[in-house]
């Protein structure tokens, strides 16, 4: 798949001495939903603003469809609908002209049937002649997104889309960007959520400190770094483990009745059947087993931890 | 050129001062037909006439000069500084638009406010004074001129304002005392000849006096002198933008 955002060795020092990224290289693939995962203050949201044109990079380049951001930005920022983190609105105007200046402000015709379809889709049509002040904060989200998709954009960022947005609106976001993306449109948000990357993403980057750690594809990542756990439901309570057992990473329950075995499985040998075999060569039945895998979130701290 | 934007910003910023009415319109209005009523009507009368110009019409000039002037620059410092306020200027500044669009539609817009503004004090004072316009077109420039010039500095003062007090500050204690001591009710002829020179160092009182030659073919400086100010401060404006975007300050990091 080929790339529709090429970023070389992207650096931003702010006045202040502040170093937010440090010599980012990245490849977001044209069609794709592209989490970029951080803790607060990694360089996510400096990445997104240096793309859109709000933060002027100190070294390094980036293109989009083969475009310079800084020479040719015409032509980037019509392709690019931006949601920010923040619900910055302008409260006195209505749900409808606030969409349809966004829709002006990037170059495009009149198109109100186009607005219509798009309000309509966010659940916001009703609410059309609404001035901004009197929406809810799932409203407001929602229309930020309506302005964002305004123009038409091929490239969506999301920063930080769902964030203070309960269960349900989220996972109707989540159904929103899963129908924009079947129309082609490139997704990269920004999210704390984990469940939210896990739940849509493509590929997965990781940044810390204004360094992209890793990118890979979710499922990818989640096969490779991902502890899977064995456990047993034993047939009868042990007061502690075996000495024979010792050398495995196992768990004992408080009740003593489950037995937690974490594997790596990237691993050659998981140690599964010696282990099964020791537990029956020490007298240890069990009535039911299950396996469970690592989530994202469980992946993402232990790659933050072990890059400070 | 991105003509959309243009319009889009013009129309966002036209439809804030129709919802905004009472401040944009009948409040500059009001207090304007106050200082009729009280210089004009009944001050005026029991004052001589300045170079044959009756007190309640000559002040009429300088009355419009301080509503163009105090309402250009707080039209467009607002609505440039409201955005950064509120954090909407991400929009602005990630759509497809250059410093020159960006410039036409809030710089037209306050400029557009300001003009209408002028024309409607303009036909108030015919209700209270005897006017006549002697060179209506030169009155129609120095009154367009005069409305771009001063919507472009409330531009700058606008990027350049962090907070809601910045932005009254130039308006309220520069641009305010500098009119009332530009001429705006009296001619400079009646200062003491010292104060006559201290007084040629106030730009206002070139804006004032071309705009009074306008209506009535008398003046306290060189019409050219006056139209020549006008236009450097313009440039000295236009060029004070192009830096702004240049650099990016107060809108980039």
């Amino acid at each position: 798949m080929s790339a529709i955002i090429s970023i070389k060795n992207l650096s931003k020092t702010y006045a202040g001495g502040f170093q937010a990224l440090k010599h980012v290289d990245l490849d977001i693939r044209r069609g794709e939903i592209f989490a970029l995962l951080g803790p607060n203050g990694a360089g996510k949201t400096t990445l997104i603003s240096i793309i859109c044109g709000l933060v002027n990079p100190t070294t390094g380049s980036v293109t989009v469809d083969g475009s310079d951001i800084v020479k040719d930005y015409r032509r980037v920022r019509a392709m690019i609908g931006l949601v920010p983190q923040e619900l910055t609105t302008d409260h006195f105007e209505t749900v409808f002209n606030a969409v349809a200046f966004s829709r002006g402000l990037f170059g495009k015709a009149p198109n109100p049937a186009y607005i219509e379809k798009i309000l309509k889709s966010l659940s916001l049509w009703e609410k059309k002649d609404s001035r901004i002040m009197t929406l809810s904060g799932g409203m407001k989200r929602r229309l930020l997104i309506a302005k964002a998709l305004s123009h038409e954009p091929t490239v969506l960022f999301l920063d930080e889309p769902t964030a203070g947005v309960d269960v349900e609106l989220r996972k109707d976001m989540w159904q929103v960007v899963r129908d924009l993306r079947a129309t082609g449109v490139t997704i990269i948000l920004t999210t704390h959520y984990l469940e939210e990357a896990e739940e849509m993403a493509d590929r997965v980057g990781v940044i810390t400190r204004g360094e992209l750690i890793l990118v890979e594809d979710k499922a990818e990542l989640m096969r490779k770094l991902g502890k899977k756990q064995l456990i047993l439901q034993l047939d009868a309570a042990l007061t502690a483990l075996p000495e024979r057992l010792s050398g495995y990473d196992l768990e004992l329950s408080p009740d003593g009745k489950q037995l937690t075995f974490t594997y790596d499985t990237r691993a050659g040998r998981t140690g599964i059947t010696t282990l099964l075999n020791d537990m029956r060569d020490a007298g240890i039945g069990f009535v039911d087993l299950d396996t469970t895998q690592s989530s994202l979130e469980d992946i993402f701290v232990d790659l933050v931890r072990s890059n400070r | 050129m991105n003509l959309y934007a243009v319009k889009a910003i013009y129309s966002f910023e036209m439809s804030r001062a129709v919802r905004t009415l009472m401040q944009s319109i009948v409040s500059p209005v009001l207090s304007t037909s106050l200082y009729f009523i009280v210089f004009g009507a009944a001050i005026g009368t029991r004052i001589a006439e300045i170079d044959g110009i009756a007190y309640g019409a000559f002040i009429v000039p300088g009355l419009i000069m301080l509503q163009l002037l105090t309402q250009s620059i707080s039209n467009a410092a607002f609505g440039i500084y409201f955005p950064r306020f509120t954090g909407t200027i991400y929009e602005l500044l990630s759509a497809p638009v250059s410093p020159l669009e960006i410039v036409l539609g809030f710089v037209g817009a306050a400029a557009t406010k300001s003009i209408v503004l002028g024309l409607i004090i303009l036909a108030t004072a015919a209700l209270f004074v005897d006017l006549h316009i002697a060179h209506p077109i030169w009155m129609l420039t120095f009154l367009v001129l005069t409305a771009i010039t001063f919507s472009l500095f409330g531009f700058i003062i606008g990027i350049w304002a962090d907070g809601f007090e910045k932005l009254q500050i130039i308006p309220l204690l520069i641009i305010t005392p500098l009119t009332f001591l530009g001429g705006t009710f009296y001619s400079i002829d009646m200062l003491p000849p010292f104060w006559q020179k201290v007084t040629l160092f106030n730009p206002v009182v070139y804006l004032v006096s071309g705009f009074r030659w306008s209506f009535f073919g008398v003046s306290d400086v060189n019409i050219y002198a006056s139209l020549g100010a006008t236009v450097g401060f313009l440039l000295l404006s236009l060029l004070i933008v192009w830096r702004i975007f240049k650099t990016g300050y107060r809108l980039k990091t």
